[in-house]
């Protein structure tokens, strides 16, 4: 097994945690947090398995690189909409009960 | 609940990475086809040619969804109002005004090493953004309210200068390809503008927010 495909394998268990994290937490910021943690195990996974047999490959860097930033700007647009969310309705998840504050 | 998103979440690992095991070699042989241009390419740097002239258009396009982030993000509140200034301590103000300067450079040689090495605008982008964020929580620079017209300036400047570019060379029948000659000179110009405006947009995506009581 090659140092990349590890980086694969575990960027398919980040996805999964962050998947499962997305489904089980009610707090949107949670939420917005473990979406990163799925985006982070995609993100090494198209790195991790590019070079796994030991070349690099700039083409996923690249994407990734790309990916990252994007990320970012989806992550603060989130963390706007949660923000507006909560000053409208006093809410902190998307469901009518979640009220954790 | 969570018992079930447990099982789920297990099965679904082990399928995925069943199929990573799985997995035949790539088909196609980027790395090779990506070393045979990187002559043409004006860089010395596979992962800045990919970025900004084999597949240029993708970051273009990129830097269009990060102005969009931003444009629905000021939209979300109208009212804006200052949030209160909180009290930042003196050794924080201290560090970050040493740091400053620090930052700059730090930026511009990532933008220049971009060409040669691991670097480039998104990389500047990022640290002149760190920089404005470390300023304002150390309150040496007030939350941006709203925008001016010369940030609005600043903030499209990037994109502008790319699409400018994109649009001059569309009479070679391709989108983003550059002349061999002269690729490394608009990959730089490109590039400095959208440092200067990744680091406002990503920087505008903490200010602006911090700046509105929503």
């Amino acid at each position: 097994m090659s140092t990349g495909l590890l980086y694969a394998l575990a960027g398919v268990l980040l996805f999964v945690l962050g998947a499962a994290g997305v489904v089980v937490l009610a707090h949107l910021l949670r939420k917005i947090l473990a979406f990163n943690v799925m985006g982070s195990g995609a993100f090494l996974v198209l790195v991790g398995l590019a070079q796994r047999e030991g070349v690099v490959d700039p083409v996923p860097q690249a994407m990734v690189l790309t990916g990252i930033v994007v990320a970012v700007a989806a992550t603060a647009l989130a963390l706007g909409l949660a923000r507006a969310l909560h000053a409208r309705t006093g809410r902190t998840g998307l469901s009518e009960g979640a009220r954790l504050d | 609940m969570k018992a079930l998103v447990t099982i789920a979440g297990l099965a679904l690992a082990a399928a995925l990475i069943a199929a990573l095991l799985q997995l035949p070699p790539a088909a196609v042989q980027l790395p090779a086809q990506v070393a045979a241009n990187m002559a043409q390419s004006g860089v010395e740097h596979p992962v800045t040619a990919v970025l900004l002239n084999f597949r240029g258009y993708d970051t273009l396009l990129e830097v269009a969804v990060l102005l969009l982030a931003l444009l629905t993000l000021l939209t979300l509140s109208g009212g804006a109002a200052p949030a209160p200034d909180g009290g930042a301590d003196a050794l924080l103000r201290g560090v970050a005004r040493l740091a400053l300067p620090l930052i700059v450079l730090t930026a511009g040689y990532l933008l220049w090493a971009g060409a040669h090495r691991p670097g480039g605008a998104f990389q500047a982008g990022a640290v002149l953004a760190a920089g404005a964020v470390l300023l304002q929580l150390a309150g040496l620079l007030p939350a941006w309210v709203g925008p001016q017209r010369l940030l609005r300036l600043g903030l499209v400047l990037g994109f502008l200068v790319f699409l400018g570019v994109a649009a001059t060379l569309l009479g070679g029948g391709a989108l983003l390809r550059y002349p061999p000659e002269r690729a490394g000179g608009l990959i730089l110009l490109i590039e400095a503008g959208l440092t200067l405006s990744l680091g406002l947009i990503l920087a505008g995506l903490f200010l602006f927010v911090t700046g509105r009581r929503s």
